[in-house]
C-alpha cells in the first residue's frame, strides 16, 4: 500500500531539550491517523514540521513519495486546519474557500464552480457570500476543513482543531470530522491530547511522550494491550497499583504493594522478580458485588468500603476503599441498575480476572 | 424605601462628579478650539470699510482665488503633505513590522525607545541639528568633499527634499505606534495559514496583512498629514524663505502684515483643506472614521 507520509529519524532540539527524538512514521494512503500525546511532548513541533514550517535538525519527511527537503510550505501538497482554524476574517466564506485556487492562478469562473462545490459538500451550499463571523463554531470548520481540501493535498494536517469548542459541539464535530474523512478518503493526520477524539476518530493512534513515539496501533490495540505504563495510564481510565514482584509464573505476575497489598496480572515485556513493576486494572475489567461468594470464580478478590460514587450516567463508578491496606480503586458500575441503590461507606466485595490486567516493569518505555 | 433614598440622592451628586470630572476637557473644547475657531470665522468674512467700520465681504477669499501665488502654495503644501505621509507610512511599516512580529522581550522595548529618543529634544533644536548636517559648511556636504564624491560643498538646505526629509522624520513615531498596535494584533497563525494554502510574501501583505491593518495605517497617516500640514517650524527651517508653505502665509498676514481678516480667512481654507483630503482618502480606501479613531 502506498504511503502518503513517511518521517524517517526527524530530530528537532530547542537549545538542550529535545522536543522530537529520531521519530519514524508512515501513514497510508486515504487513513486517519492520530498522533495523541500531553501538551509539550512535541507533537505539535512533529506537525510543523510535515507543514513546513520548522525545519528539522536531523532526518527527512517524504510526502506522496517525495523528499520535502528544502520544500517550503506554500509548495508542499499538504495543508493544515490551524487550533483556532485561521480563518481570514476579512474576507468571505466564499473568498476563503476560494483563496488557495487563486494563488495557483485558476481562472475566475472555475474557483467560483469548485467553491460551490465543494461548500456543497460539506453542507454549507450558498454560503459563499457571508462573513466569516456569521458562522457558527461548527459552520466555520467546516469551511476551514473545506479551504484546504479543496486544493485536493496528498495529506490533510489537523492541529487540534476541536481543541476551541464546547463539549456539546466537540462531540458533534468528532463524528462529522469522521465522516468528511470517509467521504473524500483524503490522508488526515490529527494531533490532539484528547484520548477520546483519538479513539473515537482514528485508524491508527500514535501515544507520543517526551519527543517520542511509546506505542502506535489501532485504537483497540492501544486500549487492549498497551505496550507501556505510560500508554496503558494515558489511553482511557486505569487504576495503577505500583509494587514490587514477588513472583513470576509463567505470563503471570505476582506483585505486592508497599502496604501489603498483592495482586496478580498479565506480564508485558520482561520482568525478574524484585523487580520495581506497575500493573494497570482497567475499572470496567474489575468486577463489584455485595457478597464474595458472588465474584466470578477465576477473579482474585478483595473486600473494601465504598469511598464515593461517581454518578455519569453510563460512565457511573465507584472509588472503593481496599480493606486492608486502604488502597483505592475506581471499578465501573455495571448498566444493569443491581448497584443503583449502593451507599457510601457499604462494604462491598471486588475482584478481577489477573490475565485482565497488565503489570510492566516500572519506567519501561516504547521503541 | 432606605435604598431609593440613596439612589436618589447620589444620582445628582454622581451627575455632578461627572460634569466636574469632564469640566477640564469641556473647558478645552469650548474654550480653545470652538471660540476662537468662531472669531476666527467672523473675522475671515468682514472687511474694514473704515476705521472701526466693518462689513459682511468675501473678499478675503476672493484674493485667495484671484492671487496666484496663495493658491499656488496651498495646492504645494497638500501634495508635499500627502507625499511625506506616504514616505513615512513607506519607511514605518517594516519597522513595525519587526518591531511588533519579529522583536521580542528588551528588544522589543529598546525599539519603542528608540523610536521615541528624537522626541525628548524639542523640535527646534532637532530641526536646527539637521541644517547644521545640511548646511553648505555643514557635516554631510563635507564628508561627500572628502569622500571624493562631490569636487565643492554643496548647499543641502533649502530643496523640496530636505524639507520632505524633515517631515518625515519628524512624523514617523506617529505612524510607528498605530501600525504597531494593529499588527500586533494579527494572529500569526493567519499568515500561516496564507502561506500554507500556496500564498507568496507579497500576495500575503496585500490581502492579509494590510486589510487587517487598514485602520492603523488610516489612523497614523490621518495623524500624520494632519501634522505636516500644520507643521511651521521645520518647512520654514530647512525650505527658508523659497519653501512656500501654507501656515507661512498665514503666519505673514497675522504677524508681518498685520491683516488678520486674510489670515483668519486662510486658517479656514486650511481647515477645509485637511478635512476634504481626509474625507477622500478614508473614502478612496473604504475607511470608516469611527474604526479608525478607535486604533489610534
Amino acid at each position: 500500500m502506498q504511503q502518503d507520509l513517511e518521517v524517517e529519524r526527524v530530530t528537532k532540539r530547542y537549545g538542550i531539550q529535545t522536543a522530537v527524538d529520531a521519530l519514524s512514521l508512515s501513514v497510508a494512503h486515504g487513513s486517519f491517523f492520530s498522533i495523541l500525546g500531553p501538551s509539550g511532548c512535541g507533537k505539535t513541533t512533529l506537525l510543523r514540521i510535515v507543514a513546513g514550517f520548522l525545519v528539522p535538525d536531523d532526518g527527512d519527511v517524504w510526502i506522496g513519495g517525495r523528499s520535502m527537503r528544502g520544500v517550503a510550505p506554500n509548495r508542499r501538497p499538504v495543508n493544515m486546519v490551524f487550533q483556532h482554524l485561521a480563518l481570514f476574517p476579512m474576507m468571505t466564506v466564499g473568498e476563503n474557500v476560494g483563496y488557495g485556487l487563486a494563488r495557483r492562478g485558476a481562472a475566475r469562473a472555475e474557483i467560483a464552480g469548485r467553491v460551490d462545490a465543494m461548500l456543497k459538500r460539506v453542507g454549507l451550499p450558498g454560503a459563499q457570500d457571508k462573513r466569516v463571523d456569521q458562522l457558527s463554531g461548527g459552520q466555520r470548520q467546516r469551511v476551514a476543513i473545506a479551504r484546504s481540501l479543496v486544493l485536493e493535498p496528498a495529506l490533510l494536517l489537523l492541529d487540534e482543531p476541536l481543541g476551541a469548542l464546547d463539549l456539546k459541539l466537540r462531540e458533534h464535530m468528532k463524528i462529522e470530522l469522521k465522516q468528511l474523512q470517509a467521504d473524500f478518503g483524503t490522508t488526515f493526520v490529527y494531533i490532539t491530547h484528547d484520548q477520546s477524539e483519538a479513539l473515537v476518530l482514528s485508524d491508527h493512534v500514535a501515544v507520543m511522550n517526551a519527543g517520542r513515539f511509546e506505542q502506535v496501533g489501532t485504537p483497540q490495540e492501544l486500549y487492549y494491550q498497551p505496550r507501556t505504563p505510560f500508554v496503558a495510564g494515558f489511553v482511557g481510565a486505569n487504576n495503577r497499583v505500583a509494587g514490587r514482584a514477588v513472583r513470576i509464573d509463567g505470563d503471570g505476575v505476582e506483585l505486592a504493594t508497599a502496604d501489603g497489598l498483592a495482586v496478580r496480572a498479565r506480564m508485558s515485556g520482561t520482568i525478574a522478580a524484585g523487580d520495581a513493576v506497575e500493573a494497570f486494572v482497567r475499572p470496567e475489567v474489575v468486577h463489584l458485588a455485595r457478597e464474595a461468594a458472588e465474584l466470578p470464580s477465576l477473579a482474585q478478590r478483595f473486600s473494601g468500603r465504598v469511598e464515593s460514587l461517581l454518578f455519569d450516567g453510563a460512565n457511573s463508578a465507584v472509588l472503593v476503599r481496599e480493606e486492608r491496606t486502604h488502597a483505592e480503586i475506581r471499578i465501573a458500575l455495571p448498566q444493569t441498575g443491581r448497584f443503583a441503590d449502593l451507599e457510601v461507606r457499604e462494604k462491598v466485595a471486588f475482584g478481577f480476572e489477573p490475565q485482565r490486567a497488565v503489570c510492566f516493569r516500572a519506567g519501561s518505555h516504547g521503541s | 424605601m432606605a435604598a431609593e433614598t440613596a439612589v436618589g440622592i447620589a444620582a445628582p451628586r454622581a451627575r455632578l462628579a461627572l460634569l466636574l470630572l469632564l469640566a477640564p476637557a469641556l473647558v478645552w473644547l469650548v474654550g480653545l478650539i470652538v471660540l476662537p475657531h468662531l472669531e476666527l470665522a467672523v473675522l475671515s468674512l468682514r472687511a474694514r470699510v473704515a476705521p472701526r467700520v466693518y462689513e459682511l465681504s468675501l473678499g478675503q477669499y476672493r484674493t485667495f482665488i484671484d492671487e496666484p501665488l496663495y493658491w499656488h502654495t496651498f495646492v504645494r503644501t497638500a501634495g508635499i503633505s500627502i507625499l511625506a505621509t506616504v514616505c513615512t507610512l513607506l519607511i514605518a511599516f517594516p519597522a513595525a513590522w519587526y518591531i511588533a512580529k519579529l522583536a521580542r522581550g528588551r528588544a522589543r522595548s529598546v525599539l519603542f525607545v528608540l523610536c521615541l529618543i528624537p522626541f525628548w529634544v524639542s523640535e527646534t533644536v532637532r530641526t536646527l541639528g539637521w541644517m547644521i548636517l545640511l548646511r553648505e559648511s555643514g557635516v554631510l556636504p563635507r564628508v561627500l568633499v572628502d569622500l571624493g564624491i562631490t569636487p565643492a560643498p554643496i548647499e543641502m538646505l533649502y530643496h523640496d527634499a530636505t524639507i520632505l526629509a524633515g517631515l518625515v522624520y519628524t512624523s514617523l513615531l506617529f505612524m510607528v505606534v498605530p501600525l504597531v498596535s494593529a499588527l500586533e494584533s494579527l494572529d500569526d497563525s493567519l499568515i500561516e495559514a496564507a502561506y500554507d494554502l500556496g500564498g507568496t510574501g507579497w500576495s500575503i501583505l496585500r490581502q492579509i496583512v494590510v486589510p487587517h491593518a487598514a485602520p492603523g495605517i488610516a489612523a497614523g497617516s490621518i495623524v500624520v498629514f494632519m501634522l505636516t500640514l500644520g507643521n511651521y517650524l521645520t518647512p520654514t527651517l530647512l525650505g527658508g524663505k523659497n519653501s512656500l508653505w501654507f501656515t507661512e502665509q498665514i503666519y505673514t498676514q497675522f504677524i508681518t502684515r498685520f491683516n488678520w481678516e486674510q489670515g483668519a480667512a486662510f486658517g479656514f481654507l486650511l481647515l477645509v483643506l485637511s478635512t476634504a483630503i481626509v474625507w477622500l482618502g478614508l473614502k478612496l480606501t473604504g475607511q470608516h472614521f469611527g474604526d479608525v479613531m478607535r486604533r489610534s
